[in-house]
C-alpha cells in the first residue's frame, strides 16, 4: 500500500479533532482577548489579583503532590503485582481496576459518607471515646488531596504496571549473580527500565489533577478551590470571556509544567543512572 | 585467577510432588568443562539454577571449591554467568554493562577501564563499548554476555544454553570461541545444552542428565562409544539397538543378525541390548577383511548426504537397520533394493542396559 492511501486512515480522527478541540481551543482564545473589542484585560485581572494568582498556585500544588503520592504508593504496588504468578496479577488488576467502574461522582461522595460530622470515622472515634465531638474532615485540603489520590491511585499503578511488564525479568537474575543485592538490582536495573513509564504515569495524573472539578467542590471548603472551580464561578456568573480566559491560563499551565516535569525527569533519570559510578 | 572445582553431594530438589533433581551426585574439577546434556525438564537447569543461587534445594550440599554455597545468596556467590536470552541490560551501553560487576565490588577508575577493555578485547569487541545492546547482531550480544560474566574472573563459569538463539553457522564460530576462551581463562565451566553436538565438541566430560538425574558422567568419547544405558545410546548420536538372548552354553544369540556371538563381557544377556552405531557397520566383500559379526540385509532407502551416504536397510531377519559409508575413495553408491553383507566387529559393539 502506497504512503498517500495510509493517510486516510487518520481522516477521521482528524475530523473530529479539528472540530472539537482546535476549533473551540481558537474560540476561546477568541473570547478572552475580544469583548467586543480586542483587550487583555481579562489576562491583567488574572495577574494582578492575588486571589486568582493563589487559586493557580494551589493548582499546580494540588495536582503535583497528588501526581508524587500516587507514584509513590503506585510504583511499588506495580511492582509487587508485576512480581506475581501470570494468573494472579490478571486478578490483582482486576481488582485495581474495580473503582474506575464508578464515576468520579460517586467515588468523591463515598468520601463524604465516610469523613462527614456523622460518617463512618467520626462515628468510630467516638465511639471508641477518643474524641468528645465529630472531628472536622470534610472541607479541607487533606481531604480534597486524600479523594484525589484515591481516585487517581489505579491510573498511576496501571501505567507503571504496563511499563514493568516490559523488562526481562531475567535481568534482574543476571544482576544479582554479577554481584548485586537485592535493592541493587532494583535501583540498577529494575528502576532504570520502569522509569520511563513511571514518569509518564506521573504526568498523565498530574495533567488530569489540573482539571479537577468535582472533587474540590463537593469536599473542599472555600480555601481548596481550583482553576476549574473558578472556570465554573466566573460561567456562573456570566463572565464569559474571563472564564475564557482562565481556561487559556490553565492549558498554558498545564503544558509548560508538563515539560518542565519532563525536563526534570530526564535530568534525574541521567543522575539515577551515574549510582554506583 | 583462582580456580575452584564444584560437588553436588546427594542433592535433592522437590517442587511439590515433583522431583526436579533426585539424589543428584557430581564433582566437577577445577578447570574442567562439565556439559549438563540433557532433554527439558531432565534437571539440568535446576542443577545449573541451584549453582547460581536462584532455586534453593530440598536436601543434600552444594560447594564450590571446599565452601558450602547453600546458605549464600547469588550475589555472594561470585559465579560468573551467561543466559540463554543473553539479559545484557538494555539500558547501559556495552562498557557500562561489562562494567557491572566490576562497579559493584568497588572497582573504580583507571582498573575498572583496564579491566572492561580487556575482556572486551578477549571477545574483539574492542570498539564496541559506546554501543547500546539494541545496536548489535546476536553473536555480538552474546560476546558482550561472556564479556560480563568472565571481567571479574570467578572462578565458575555458568552457561545455559548460550548458544541456543544463534544460527547453525554462527553458533559452530561459537562453539570455537568458547573452547578458546576456556583455554585461555582455565576456570571451571559448567555448561547446559540439549544439543549432543555442542556438548561432544566443547566438553572435558558430559553429564547425560534423565528425569533428575544423571544417566552416565564420562568423556565425550566414551559417551559416545561406551554409552552404558539404551537411553544414552539413543540420545547421543544414532545407533542400532538389537535384542539379545541367552544362546547355546553361555553365547549371545542375536534373533535380528540370525548369528550367535560370544558374550562381550561377564554379564548376561538378561536386561541389555547390543548397540552398534551405523558407522561401524560396514560392506563384506571381495577382497575385504571380514568382520566377528557377518550378516545378510536389503537396502531399503538411501540418503545422499555429500561425504557419506546413510542407508536404511532390512537384515534377513526382518529388523530394520541404518549404516553409513564414506566416500572417500570412490565407494558405489547402492539402490534401494540391493541385497548386501554387512558386518561389523565385536569390538564395535556395545551392550548397554535396558534403561
Amino acid at each position: 500500500m502506497k504512503r498517500i492511501s495510509l493517510i486516510w486512515l487518520l481522516l477521521p480522527a482528524v475530523l473530529l479533532l479539528a472540530a472539537f478541540i482546535v476549533m473551540p481551543t481558537f474560540d476561546l482564545i477568541r473570547a478572552s482577548i475580544f469583548d467586543p473589542d480586542f483587550t487583555f484585560k481579562h489576562f491583567q485581572r488574572l495577574v494582578e489579583r492575588g486571589v486568582y494568582i493563589d487559586v493557580m498556585w494551589r493548582t499546580v500544588r494540588v495536582s503535583l503532590i497528588v501526581a508524587v503520592i500516587c507514584t509513590i504508593v503506585g510504583y511499588p504496588v506495580a511492582m509487587f503485582i508485576n512480581l506475581q504468578p501470570k494468573k494472579r496479577q490478571v486478578a490483582l488488576l482486576f481488582l485495581i481496576l474495580i473503582p474506575m467502574w464508578m464515576s468520579v461522582l460517586i467515588r468523591t461522595f463515598a468520601w463524604i459518607v465516610v469523613l462527614g460530622r456523622e460518617g463512618l470515622i467520626n462515628d468510630l472515634m467516638i465511639g471508641l471515646g477518643m474524641t468528645d465531638g465529630p472531628v472536622q474532615m470534610l472541607y479541607t485540603s487533606g481531604t480534597v488531596i486524600t479523594a484525589m489520590v484515591q481516585i487517581m491511585l489505579p491510573i498511576q499503578i496501571i501505567t507503571c504496571y504496563s511499563a514493568m511488564t516490559e523488562i526481562d525479568l531475567d535481568l534482574m537474575r543476571a544482576a544479582r549473580v554479577l554481584g548485586a543485592r537485592r535493592w541493587q538490582a532494583l535501583t540498577r536495573v529494575y528502576l532504570p527500565l520502569s522509569y520511563d513509564g513511571t514518569l509518564t504515569g506521573l504526568v498523565i495524573v498530574f495533567m488530569m489533577s489540573m482539571g479537577f472539578f468535582i472533587t474540590p467542590a463537593l469536599l473542599g471548603g472555600r480555601q481548596d478551590m481550583m482553576i476549574a472551580n473558578l472556570i465554573e464561578f466566573q460561567v456562573q456568573h456570566l463572565n464569559w470571556s474571563f472564564a475564557a480566559a482562565i481556561g487559556i491560563v490553565l492549558l498554558v499551565l498545564t503544558v509548560s509544567m508538563i515539560l518542565l516535569l519532563r525536563w526534570t525527569g530526564r535530568f534525574a533519570f541521567r543522575r539515577l543512572l551515574n549510582v554506583g559510578r | 585467577m583462582a580456580v575452584a572445582g564444584i560437588t553436588f553431594e546427594n542433592v535433592t530438589k522437590r517442587y511439590g510432588a515433583v522431583v526436579a533433581l533426585d539424589q543428584f551426585n557430581l564433582t566437577v574439577a577445577p578447570g574442567e568443562f562439565m556439559t549438563f546434556l540433557g532433554p527439558s525438564g531432565s534437571g539440568k537447569t535446576t542443577a545449573l539454577n541451584i549453582l547460581a543461587g536462584f532455586t534453593g534445594i530440598t536436601e543434600g550440599d552444594v560447594r564450590i571449591g571446599e565452601k558450602s554455597v547453600v546458605q549464600l545468596p547469588p550475589e555472594q556467590r561470585n559465579v560468573g554467568m551467561v543466559f540463554q536470552s543473553y539479559s545484557l541490560f538494555p539500558h547501559l551501553t556495552v562498557f557500562e554493562n561489562v562494567a557491572f560487576p566490576l562497579r559493584l565490588r568497588g572497582e573504580r577508575g583507571a582498573s575498572l577501564e583496564t579491566k572492561v577493555r580487556g575482556a572486551l578485547a578477549m571477545v574483539h569487541l574492542e570498539d564496541f563499548g559506546k554501543r547500546m545492546p539494541n545496536e548489535l547482531s546476536g553473536g555480538q550480544r552474546q560476546r558482550v554476555a561472556f564479556a560480563r560474566a568472565v571481567v571479574f574472573e570467578p572462578p565458575v563459569l555458568l552457561m545455559d544454553e548460550p548458544l541456543g538463539a544463534l544460527d547453525l553457522k554462527l553458533r559452530e564460530q561459537m562453539q570455537l570461541e568458547i573452547k578458546r576462551y576456556h583455554q585461555q581463562l582455565g576456570c571451571t565451566i559448567i555448561f547446559v545444552t540439549h544439543d549432543q553436538g555442542e556438548a561432544l565438541t566443547l566438553s572435558d566430560r558430559v553429564a547425560v542428565m534423565r528425569d533428575g538425574k544423571i544417566a552416565q558422567v564420562d568423556t565425550a568419547q566414551d559417551i559416545y562409544d561406551r554409552p552404558s544405558t539404551r537411553y544414552v545410546a539413543e540420545f547421543i548420536g544414532r545407533t542400532n539397538l538389537f535384542e539379545i538372548e541367552q544362546g547355546q552354553g553361555n553365547g549371545w544369540s542375536i534373533a535380528a543378525l540370525g548369528t550367535q556371538m560370544a558374550p562381550l563381557d561377564g554379564h548376561g544377556a538378561a536386561g541389555r541390548t547390543l548397540s552398534v552405531r551405523p558407522e561401524k557397520i560396514r560392506q563384506i566383500g571381495q577382497g575385504d577383511p571380514d568382520a566377528s559379526i557377518v550378516f545378510d540385509a536389503r537396502v531399503t532407502d538411501v540418503v545422499f548426504q555429500g561425504d557419506h551416504v546413510q542407508y536404511q536397510a532390512v537384515t534377513s531377519g526382518g529388523a530394520p537397520l541404518t549404516f553409513q559409508e564414506h566416500r572417500g575413495h570412490g565407494a558405489r553408491l547402492q539402490q534401494a533394493g540391493d541385497a548386501l553383507r554387512l558386518g561389523f566387529d565385536v569390538a564395535d559393539a556395545v551392550p548397554v542396559q535396558n534403561q
